[in-house]
């Protein structure tokens, strides 16, 4: 299972966490830390994937924004480049061209959508149409209340 | 009041500061707004007040206050309150909070909801971070909603449910029945999570396990429908029809296939297929590979497939994207144990990902390459594993020459590359290499006798160029003081032997003394070896007192260690000159106790003179028995007359012999008993009892068979004397005294001793071959005999070869056998 996620951009700033395991607040503020800098420091052509403490984190940067999450031993970092990937994708189809600025301003729905996407450090629907549709009839019932 | 301003106008807003302090000013002033909007209650902007709240949150401004309104907005009515307090909760109310547990009533509400996406939120809130009590609380409803009709939340409802398993393992048994139909399904969505489900179950329960394996087939068919079906468009991922199930499958077959012969036998096709069809292409195609190559590898597959997947790690190590190279030396790692020469096959290739830039990889090939070394490659690894120590980062360095050392240790092809190797690690890494390392090292080079001269010369050209590295000047001061006869006689086989004085080399220890490069370790090494040089240079006046003038400055040095080393070498000179040399000798060739394990009955201590003996004894064991079978018909069974003759050997042909019972199986008496045998005169006592019948007058352990004289003949007076061994009772020390009177010494005396398969024998050194005439001296030799099973026996000499010559005597072995 995936422990947490984090989206971060260039400068540091965090833009989304999620976590799926209990932690007091001050080591998720730790492990933020860690996270940013370590990415930070990784050269352009380095390989995606990082041994930190006893997990594998697998990061991906999407133009101005890092994503970043972390695995347990036995889980798949091939798979989870796509997981990354399909979030992303996700992403560009609700907003049309996702950029950093739809996120920060947006983020609640960035929150949205990765609860139908992932829940509990699991992916809970693989289809992109699915999660769309869930979406949108949520977002409809928010309208016609 | 105004209304508050919308979350985008506050993003703006703070977007807008300078400064940090800017920022913390804006973010303060909104706070406060937002606690007394708070305070009075008001419904209508609670939840853009939260989102607010949360943004802030996010930044990294403490938001605790907000944790009550999420609970509030929780039980809104409205939807958008709902959407907003579920995730205000998840991101501020986690089960270390004392708030969340009032979460629970709402969340059982909402579970029930009308609406499914409310269901949803509650389930996804449950599932993401619902502590062990709330679980307990809940369980029942998320076990209600894994069986209903709708994919949307029965899908949810096998994540919580795994969420619930997770914190609370003993309501496993709880969501059994629900499981029945998961895989029936059609829904990708529900397949996954129920695979997920499954999963989690199989991996917590033995039970569960064998339990599920019954699902093998359909699982088999599930992944073959998705390898085959056409293009999917709602699943496809480049070409792909879902991934993400294909994988999650794979997983579970792994799981279920592990140690189950039917299961694995059942899952081979399968898995050949999607091995061999998949697209390599695309990282999606290259993740189910790695998947398949995994469960391959855990379940108990064919050798044709083991030898599949191991091919495709090394396609994929040739794969230009470094991810995937990443990934197969992790996997090849896993798999070196086990399929060792198949992954030998792809050894040059790891050994290129020594030089790759990444340095995840180079650690893996690093890694990897110390697991492939074997006795066949061991020169061009070592030369690719020397370059990479060359070239790699500090933080590998000290991981690389361990290893180096290690390999190099188990298959040196000759002693002069061992070392050559050492001092390669030790001049290009030295100051990485680990502190155990230097002993090592030093024992190393006292175990190759012919290579000393050779090792000091090297050691020491290399400390003229630097004496920065620590462990390097530790082996090389070591070896100086050794050796350094060795160093200024210019004797050197291996290679052109360098001239160096005896001043020079004090010349250099000295400086290794006074520079600042030394710590205090090698500060002691440094010291000792000039010292040990004492003994091993020529004894000129002008030397020995510079070496004593260096001894006595340390005297008083701020380092403690030092000083006393100084103190006593200072005391040495003074008092015990007469005993230096002594001390300072040459150090005998170390025993190395841990990696050899230690041998029972050890040959001695590189003595040329017991190999031989022990070498030319073993033949003689098988020879014994068949003599000591004729032997013992005539004796006959337990109840038996020890017989003893004592000194002088009668014709060993005739029934007697000379009978010892050296080890009776149980307590011995210390004096003699009469036996009932009737015809043999009882000379001298000591024949020993047996033990059989006797009461133990001593314990076991004391009890000590009593000296006897085994051979005396022609001047030569051989004696036994016996005790048990300490630690272990089983072994018999015996302890040969030989002494001559005759007018002339006896040389190249030999002791030697034969015993039959069931004993084991150990000859310890004898302390001189010459027995010195006139019993003015004596030499004296140590056996241990190991006799495991206590059999009695006794001991007789050879019936040949009973004479013996003045100058070089031979006596005649003796033959431990054993009676019944």
């Amino acid at each position: 299972m995936m422990h947490f996620l984090l989206l971060f951009s260039r400068q540091g700033k965090l833009r989304l966490q999620k976590w799926f395991l209990p932690l007091p607040e001050r080591d998720r503020k730790k492990i933020v830390k860690d996270m940013t800098t370590m990415m930070l420091a990784r050269k352009p052509r380095t390989c995606n994937f990082l041994h930190w403490k006893d997990l594998k984190i697998v990061y991906k940067r999407y133009a101005s924004l890092y994503f970043c999450c972390a695995l347990e031993n036995q889980d798949n970092e091939l798979l989870a480049l796509e997981i990354l990937h399909r979030y992303v994708e996700l992403l560009d189809k609700y907003f049309g061209n996702v950029c950093e600025l739809d996120i920060i301003f947006n983020f609640e729905k960035a929150y949205f959508i990765l609860d139908e996407f992932l829940m509990g450090g699991e992916i809970q629907e693989t289809s992109k149409l699915s999660i769309a549709k869930s979406i949108e009839a949520s977002d409809m019932l928010q309208e016609t209340e | 009041m105004p209304a508050p301003i919308r979350l985008r106008e506050l993003i703006r807003t703070i977007r807008t500061a300078r400064t940090q302090a800017e920022e913390r000013e804006m973010i303060q002033k909104e706070c406060a707004a937002i606690r007394s909007s708070f305070r009075e209650e008001d419904n209508t902007y609670r939840c853009r007040n939260v989102a607010k709240l949360l943004y802030m949150h996010m930044l990294g401004y403490p938001a605790h206050f907000g944790q009550l309104e999420c609970l509030k907005l929780i039980a809104s009515q409205k939807f958008t309150d709902k959407r907003i307090g579920y995730l205000g909760a998840m991101l501020l109310l986690d089960e270390r909070q004392d708030v969340h547990l009032l979460m629970t009533n709402c969340i059982k509400n909402d579970l029930n909801h009308s609406t499914q996406y409310v269901q949803g939120l509650a389930l996804c809130t449950l599932g993401c971070m619902g502590s062990s009590e709330m679980c307990r609380d809940l369980a029942g409803e998320v076990e209600k909603l894994l069986k209903t009709s709708n994919s949307y939340l029965r899908k949810k409802a096998a994540l919580c449910a795994v969420h619930v398993i997770r914190k609370v393992p003993e309501l496993m048994e709880m969501f059994l029945p629900a499981t029945k139909n998961l895989l029936s399904e059609k829904n990708h969505g529900v397949l996954h999570t129920s695979v997920v489900l499954l999963t989690e179950m199989c991996e917590r329960s033995p039970d569960m396990l064998s339990h599920f394996r019954k699902l093998v087939p359909q699982l088999v068919r599930i992944l073959k429908n998705l390898i085959m079906s056409g293009y999917s468009p709602e699943h496809d991922v480049s070409g792909i029809s879902d991934p993400f199930l294909q994988v999650r499958i794979l997983r579970l077959l792994r799981i279920l296939g592990k140690g189950d012969d039917d299961s694995s036998e059942a899952m081979n096709d399968i898995l050949a297929q999607v091995a061999t069809n998949t697209e390599t292409s695309k990282n999606v195609g290259n993740a189910i590979l790695y998947e398949t190559v995994l469960t391959i590898m855990d379940i108990k597959s064919e050798s044709g497939l083991r030898v599949l997947a191991i091919n495709i790690l090394g396609r994929f190590l040739l794969n230009n994207d470094k991810n995937i190279r990443y990934v197969a030396l992790t996997s090849l790692l896993k798999t070196v144990q086990t399929d060792h020469n198949a992954v030998q096959r792809h050894r040059s290739t790891i050994v290129d990902c020594l030089k790759d830039l990444d340095v995840s990889i180079k650690r893996r090939a690093m890694e990897l390459s110390f697991a492939l070394v074997n006795g066949n490659n061991i020169r061009g690894m070592m030369k690719e594993l020397l370059y990479f120590l060359d070239s790699c980062d500090p933080d590998f360095k000290a991981d690389c020459a361990s290893g180096i050392f290690l390999a190099a240790e188990k298959y040196a092809p000759s002693k002069r590359w061992h070392i050559d190797t050492i001092m390669r690690v030790l001049t290009t890494a030295g100051s990485y290499v680990r502190d155990d390392s230097v002993p090592n090292l030093i024992q190393l080079i006292t175990n190759s006798v012919q290579m000393h001269a050779y090792t000091v010369q090297r050691l020491y050209k290399a400390l003229l160029d630097d004496i920065s590295q620590q462990p390097l000047v530790q082996v090389a001061s070591w070896c100086i003081g050794e050796y350094g006869d060795l160093l200024v006689s210019g004797q050197c086989e291996e290679e052109e032997p360098i001239q160096v004085s005896e001043d020079e080399v004090l010349d250099v220890l000295e400086g290794l003394l006074v520079s600042n490069l030394s710590t205090p370790v090698t500060r002691g090494y440094s010291l000792t070896a000039i010292m040990k040089l004492s003994t091993r240079f020529t004894c000129v006046p002008k030397r020995m007192s510079r070496i004593k003038k260096v001894v006595s400055i340390y005297g008083s040095s701020i380092d403690v260690e030092l000083q006393q080393r100084a103190v006593e070498y200072n005391a040495l000179f003074k008092k015990y000159d007469h005993m230096r040399p002594a001390l300072l000798e040459r150090m005998p060739i170390m025993e190395k106790t841990g990696t050899n394990g230690p041998a029972e009955i050890v040959q001695t201590n590189g003595e040329t003179e017991s190999t031989i003996l022990d070498t030319k004894h073993l033949p003689n064991i098988t020879q014994p028995a068949s003599q000591a079978n004729d032997l013992l018909d005539l004796l006959g069974g337990n109840d038996v007359v020890p017989v003893i003759q004592t000194t002088v050997p009668t014709k060993p042909a005739s029934a007697g012999g000379e009978l010892l019972d050296l080890l009776g199986d149980l307590s011995l008496t210390g004096g003699p008993t009469p036996t009932p045998a009737p015809s043999v005169p009882m000379s001298q006592p000591p024949f020993l009892l047996d033990g059989l019948t006797s009461q133990p007058l001593f314990n076991d352990i004391a009890a000590v068979i009593p000296p006897m004289t085994a051979y005396n003949k022609n001047g030569l007076k051989i004696e036994f004397t016996f005790e048990r061994s300490n630690p272990n009772p089983n072994i018999a020390v015996i302890t040969i005294h030989a002494t001559n009177s005759t007018e002339a010494d006896m040389t190249e005396f030999v002791f030697q001793a034969a015993v039959p398969k069931t004993f084991q024998l150990q000859l310890l050194s004898p302390s001189s071959n010459v027995v010195p005439a006139l019993n003015q001296g004596s030499v004296t030799q140590v056996i241990r005999v190991l006799n495991p099973q206590k059999v009695r026996c006794y001991c007789e000499p050879r019936p040949h070869s009973a004479s013996y010559r003045s100058r070089s005597s031979e006596i005649s072995p003796f033959i431990l056998k054993h009676l019944q």
